[in-house]
């Protein structure tokens, strides 16, 4: 039963081939993903271990960024209104912009470059040093302890941080009308949440919940499947970041397509 | 060429494999290995740097696949085994990895007590810690239980590797280079930790090597591996003693006569 040595015709062309391979891989990553997170025993204290990463790793830099988000679009924003004598809008455009677009997409920005990478490279590191395998051969399940828990932590955590980013966008911007207009932070709430509906804050919460995903899918695939050698793990979160913010985009158009359509 | 083919006796066979390939594309791999390891007894592979010494023990593992030929393991079809029995059967087989891989986000301690934790849920904290410290100090290292594996030396690591896998109690022991990259010191220990083993833990072991004292010291039967086969097997003597082949003239030259 000697193995002939012809190597395998490609069926359209090599790149096409693979290209099409590593599709139908990722969804085969994700149905075991699926298939995985139902089954008992949980990984409950890993879990709250990976939110914890998560929150912690982008936690500062996602205050920085929400709140100067928030100070720097009002402050933009406040000339081309007042040519109108329409500043007394500035909160419901402020709190349209973050809720509806800001926050998911800065968010998700952020926690695929911090938390993208972190996965990518700890999960390739711990690949190519053969910590996989050792779980493997120790009958431990590597996929559920390692790609479950971190693919459930970053869907959690998501819509967790949007909120909060929200939030602390909505303060930067209070903080600019507060000194420019002297509102008070019950009347500029109020009128934040004026024009903003259930179909707002659900669909920033639909669009955190899928960018959770892809970081947690694309991130831990990288690691996963990252290729023997050092230079394997740089590359995997590398990649990771690249292919997470590509896709965050992808679905931010489509989501919004959907979501306007039905508004 | 000799070849070396025992009779078998099933009662006393823990691993048996006949006609095994395995290729990575054009890359040819395992070419036919046959190989018996009997029960208490330490096999030694020998080979050259990528003729897929690691890819057969990782076969018999279950790590990866072979694309023909049977793989025994203590009476079970290795490739045909679904996902729970491998399982089932992995608890049997120790495998220690070339260069220890430990987990290294957890302490020793934490690195020893993650497979118990994992496969005996219902053991008592107070039973995995006696048996952790009855495996490190088999291999000599209880002083180490709370020090990260970075903290550690390479031949450490190893030992610590080799702790891993008997707190497991396994049948089988797998080592890949054991001694690699370490000093002749610490070589002649782990041949020693590895020799100990095999009379306390009652394993039947096999060991991949490139070292000779390793070899000589360790094995009860060594099997030399050129291009994805064995060219020889038998004990050491029988082994060395006809150099006709290149391969097993510059080993040995390489080894004791410098
Ligand atoms: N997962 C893999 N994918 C592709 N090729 C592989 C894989 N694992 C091993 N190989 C190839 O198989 C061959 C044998 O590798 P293997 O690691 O078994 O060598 P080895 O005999 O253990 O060598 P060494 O003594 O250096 O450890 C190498 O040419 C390697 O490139
Ligand atoms: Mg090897």
């Amino acid at each position: 039963m000697e193995p002939n040595d012809q190597p395998e015709k490609p069926v359209i062309s090599t790149k096409v081939d693979a290209f099409f391979l590593s599709v139908y891989d990722i969804f085969r990553f994700i149905s075991r993903f699926f298939r995985e997170v139902l089954r008992p025993p949980f990984e409950v204290q890993e879990f709250i271990r990976q939110c914890f990463m998560v929150g912690y790793k982008s936690l500062a830099l996602i205050s920085l960024t929400g709140f100067i988000t928030g100070l720097v679009f009002t402050k933009q924003s406040r000339p081309s209104l007042a040519e109108f004598g329409a500043t007394s809008w500035l909160p419901s455009l402020i709190s349209i912009a973050v809720i509806r677009a800001l926050a998911p997409l800065v968010t998700a920005l952020i926690c695929a470059g911090k938390v993208g990478s972190s996965i990518g490279a700890e999960l390739a590191s711990m690949k190519v040093t053969e910590q996989i395998d050792a779980m493997e051969v120790s009958a431990i399940n590597p996929f559920k302890y390692l790609v479950v828990t971190r693919i459930l932590a970053c869907t959690v955590c998501l819509p967790l941080l949007m909120s909060y980013t929200a939030l602390v966008g909505m303060m930067g911007s209070y903080l600019d009308i507060h000194l420019n207009e002297q509102t008070s932070i019950t009347a500029f709430f109020a009128k934040a949440f004026a024009n903003i509906s259930f179909l707002d804050l659900f669909s920033s919460f639909f669009k955190s919940v899928c960018f959770g995903f892809t970081i947690g899918v694309v991130s831990c695939y990288q690691g996963f499947n990252a290729s023997q050698g050092t230079t394997g793990v740089g590359k995997a979160a590398n990649v990771a970041v690249v292919i997470s913010m590509f896709l965050i985009f992808i679905e931010e158009i489509v989501i919004v397509q959907i979501i306007n359509s039905i508004r | 060429m000799k070849t070396f083919t025992p009779e078998i006796d099933w009662d006393d066979v823990v691993i048996s494999i006949r006609g095994l390939f395995k290729s990575f594309g054009s890359n040819h791999v395992l070419r036919g290995v046959d190989l018996d390891l009997h029960k208490g007894e330490n096999i030694v592979v020998l080979g050259r740097s990528g003729t897929g010494k690691s890819v057969l023990i990782k076969i018999i593992a279950g790590l990866l696949k072979p694309d023909a030929g049977t793989v025994n393991v203590l009476g079970q079809e290795v490739p045909a085994l679904g996902t729970a029995e491998l399982r089932e059967l992995r608890l049997k087989i120790g495998f220690c990895f070339q260069n220890g891989a430990l987990y290294d986000s957890m302490t020793v301690g934490e690195n020893l007590a993650f497979p118990l934790k994992r496969n005996d849920p219902k053991m008592t904290a107070d039973q995995r810690r006696r048996l952790i410290d009855i495996v490190l100090d088999a291999v000599g290292l209880s002083q180490t239980i709370n020090q990260m594996p970075a903290e550690l030396s390479g031949g450490q690591r190893k030992r610590i590797g080799i702790a891993r896998t008997l707190i497991l109690r396994p049948e089988i022991m797998l080592y890949d280079e054991p001694t690699a990259g370490l000093d002749p010191i610490t070589c002649t220990e782990i041949n020693d930790l590895i020799n100990e083993v095999q009379k306390r833990f009652k394993t039947s072991s096999i060991i991949i090597t490139h070292d000779l004292t390793c070899a000589r010291t360790t094995g009860d039967k060594i099997a030399v591996m050129k291009e994805g086969k064995f060219i020889r097997k038998g004990d050491f003597e029988t082994v060395f003693s006809d150099n006709s082949d290149e391969l097993i003239r510059e080993f040995y030259d390489y080894n004791f006569t410098q």
